[in-house]
């Protein structure tokens, strides 16, 4: 069967242009990026803070967890929230504020600071129902997924029509079941 | 190309250009009657169409506000968007799959062979499937359906191989790749399925069915058909003895036209023609249109529907090719042992990563749904479509409140599931498991109905005037020269797939439309 190359390709045009989407995904992940509001990304923000954007970006892999994807990913999937409409801010300063003041009640330290994943998803849990976390959920369900370099990780290839279709790339090459 | 005077009232004007109301133009057409179709939403051609899930949503969905209530959970996961419907020329018949089965015998009997199940409003359908057979077999001429008309089936992909492996060996006896309104081989002027896996997002290569490029061109070659897109119906007027005299509709502009007509044929789905008919409301209709039954919007059905996604240790690359070309016939079978009345299809379906994360089980998160997404490649998958009850209180109504960008009230869309479609779907979901399990399958996922794709029954059929809004033809009980022509007239929705019957009945409609007209009827 034909199966999917699922590495990265690593491109070397690395630029900042001064916000979180300007750093290619795979440029990130190359460079080994971890999620701390010292990263360039994270201090690139032109309307969040730094620690704001850092913590959506911990708190977006701790809702959607996939260890094979990247922190990259991850920070492009939330970097919509950079904005400059003071509605949308203000929501994303509450709610992370929110998820600290919980994270500081159960472990004593912020968020971003909770070093296990079982105990920072239980503060997910505890502000499951606030319209800041039911927004970042429903908003990551199509801006991490909807990333076409995340579809290749996933062996999914999207569009085929420019292709030719499947019919003569494997739609029907599965080999392992008896014939019918 | 016609273009027909707003003030010629010697033409028909249909509202909606699918599956009915564009077979319905094209038929009237090809028979010298003058027609105008008012489309809601634009026009877009095979090169518009776009192979990317999201963005094919946003190009040619119904977004428009729809408000919901009841305990189906599409009115907490999806509160305003009840159905997965389009809103451009060709309607639904784009993004359809093209399975295309008739109805059983027994299933336009519902109310005789089921008897009365509680809390169902069965009803039989006032024809048979021996009065349908002839229509069936010019929709399947017309649609290019494959097994039948001497047309090869069409090769199975990845997703059908586990399917049918799976089936096979449950013992199953009827699985196959379908009766698909896909070209196999090249016909009527296009070509044949390059299993491009895009089904529902329109068919780049056109070998599936749709009104759009199979129908309405043709209409329009005639001379006969003008389409009139972004053309938003918005109300039914009559005169003072109740003929309709023609539609009110928000034109691109935001202006308001008035299209006069010598009858006026529904064609919005199930979810718009009601309300246009409640919209329609008037001093001598105080209960909107064709509604002295009190039956308008009533029995909504959306069939028993679901999914079962299985995971397996290897790859299946389930996306590739067909999305719909496989299915399991056997529990569409009349066996009441099973614990329910009716039956239903297992149908192959397949959608891509990002339709998947948002479906799959809305509203999830953590690593028990992460791991699920993980292996996507390894998924198979398919769609149960069973037969529901009709329920008077399954319903389409006007929202009290929610008004569209014109000031028209929007529709409401109420649904429960009767306990007969619960014990159905549990059952599908076991089978459907089972399937997969005993080809390997390392885990399964019974998943939640997606927003309706099939809306039926809000305008239903009856013999009675007392019990439904139109007759066997599609002409309503009350007013002569107002017609239904979609999926809004059915009495009950049988276990399979709607639109082949749409089309079947918007043939014999034109054929019934044309006869009134020569008898000086309409
Ligand atoms: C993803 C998907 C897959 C499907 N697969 C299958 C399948 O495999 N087999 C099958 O049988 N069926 C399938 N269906 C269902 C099928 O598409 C519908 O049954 C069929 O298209 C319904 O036909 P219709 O004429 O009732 O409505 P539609 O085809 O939806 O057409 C209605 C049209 O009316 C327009 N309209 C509505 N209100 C107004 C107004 N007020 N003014 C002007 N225009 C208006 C709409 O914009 C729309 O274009 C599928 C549907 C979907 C969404
Ligand atoms: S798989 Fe076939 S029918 Fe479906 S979109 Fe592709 S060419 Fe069209």
């Amino acid at each position: 069967m034909r199966d999917v190359d699922r590495r990265t390709r690593v491109s070397r045009r690395i630029f900042l242009r001064g916000s979180a989407t300007a750093v290619p995904a795979a440029a990130a992940a190359a460079a080994g990026m971890t999620v701390t509001a010292e990263s360039a990304w994270a201090q690139a923000a032109k309307n969040l803070k730094p620690q704001t954007m850092a913590t959506l970006v911990k708190a977006a892999r701790d809702t959607y967890p996939h260890d094979r994807l990247a922190d990259s990913y991850y920070i492009t999937a939330v970097a919509v929230y950079d904005s400059a409409d003071p509605t949308l801010r203000a929501l994303m300063e509450s709610g992370v504020a929110m998820l600290d003041a919980e994270a500081k009640k159960r472990f004593g330290t912020p968020y971003l600071d909770v070093l296990s994943e079982t105990d920072r998803v239980s503060v997910l849990r505890a502000v499951e129902g606030s319209p800041f976390f039911k927004k970042l959920r429903g908003d990551l369900v199509v801006t991490l997924y909807n990333q076409k370099p995340v579809w290749v990780k996933f062996g999914y290839e999207g569009a085929s029509a420019d292709k030719g279709g499947y019919i003569n790339r494997g739609f029907n090459d599965l080999d392992w079941l008896p014939e019918v | 190309m016609a273009q027909f005077d707003l003030n010629d009232d010697s033409v028909v004007c249909i509202v909606g250009s699918g599956a009915g109301g564009g077979t319905l133009g094209n038929e009237l057409a090809q028979k010298g009657v003058k027609v105008v179709i008012l489309e809601a939403g634009g026009r877009y051609e095979i090169p518009d169409f776009i192979n990317d899930e999201w963005a094919s949503f946003a190009q040619l969905a119904w977004k428009d506000m729809r408000t919901t209530s009841g305990k189906w959970r599409v009115a907490r996961d999806f509160p305003n968007l009840p159905a997965w419907i389009v809103k451009a020329v060709g309607g639904s018949s784009i993004h359809w799959a093209g399975a295309s089965l008739r109805f059983q015998d027994h299933e336009f009997k519902a109310r005789s062979t089921y008897g009365a199940v509680q809390g169902a409003n069965l009803l039989d359908w006032p024809v048979t499937l021996q009065e349908m057979e002839p229509w069936y077999a010019k929709a399947e001429d017309k649609l290019g359906v494959t097994g039948t008309n001497g047309i090869p089936r069409l090769p199975g992909n990845n997703n059908f191989k586990v399917l049918a492996a799976g089936a096979r060996k449950l013992g199953y006896k009827e699985v196959h790749t379908g009766n698909m309104a896909i070209n196999s081989q090249p016909r009527d002027q296009r070509g044949s399925c390059q299993q491009i896996g895009f089904c529902f997002q329109g068919c780049k290569s056109g070998a599936k069915w749709s009104t759009l490029y199979a129908e309405i061109p043709k209409g329009e070659a005639t001379g006969n058909l003008e389409v009139r897109p972004n053309a938003m119906a918005i109300k039914i007027e009559h005169d003072a003895r109740g003929k309709v005299t023609g539609v009110l509709y928000v034109d691109a502009s935001g202006a308001t036209q008035r299209q006069k007509a010598r009858a006026v044929a529904v064609a919005g789905n199930s979810i718009e023609s009601p309300r246009l008919l409640l919209n329609s409301a008037s001093p001598m209709f105080p209960n909107g249109l064709a509604n002295s039954s009190g039956q308008v919007g009533r029995n909504y059905m959306r069939h028993t529907t679901g999914s079962v996604y299985a995971v397996f240790d290897k790859p299946v690359h389930m996306y590739r090719g067909t999305t719909m070309a496989g299915i399991v016939r056997d529990e569409s079978r009349l066996d009441t042992k099973r614990g329910f009345v009716g039956g239903y299809e297992l149908e192959t379906l397949s959608i891509g990563l990002p339709f998947m994360a948002a479906f799959l089980d809305p509203g999830a998160w953590g690593r028990g749904f992460t791991s699920a997404l993980d292996d996507y490649s390894n998924m198979a998958g398919m769609w149960i479509v069973g037969e529901d009850m009709p329920q008077a209180t399954n319903r389409v109504t006007l929202d009290a409140k929610a008004k569209d960008k014109n000031g028209i009230p929007v529709a409401s869309v109420h649904f429960d599931d009767h306990a007969n479609d619960t014990r159905m779907r549990d059952h599908a979901y076991r089978q459907g498991a089972a399937i997969y399990e005993a080809v390997g399958a390392v885990r399964t996922f019974p998943t939640t109905p997606y927003p309706s794709t099939h809306n039926m029954g809000t305008n239903r059929m009856s013999a009675n005037a007392k019990d439904g809004v139109v007759n066997k033809f599609g002409q309503t009980h009350d007013i002569k020269n107002l017609f239904v022509s979609d999926g809004s007239q059915f009495t009950t929705g049988a276990a399979c797939n709607p639109t082949l019957t749409i089309v079947a009945l918007a043939i014999r409609q034109a054929d019934a439309m044309t006869g009134m007209m020569s008898r000086g009827e309409i």
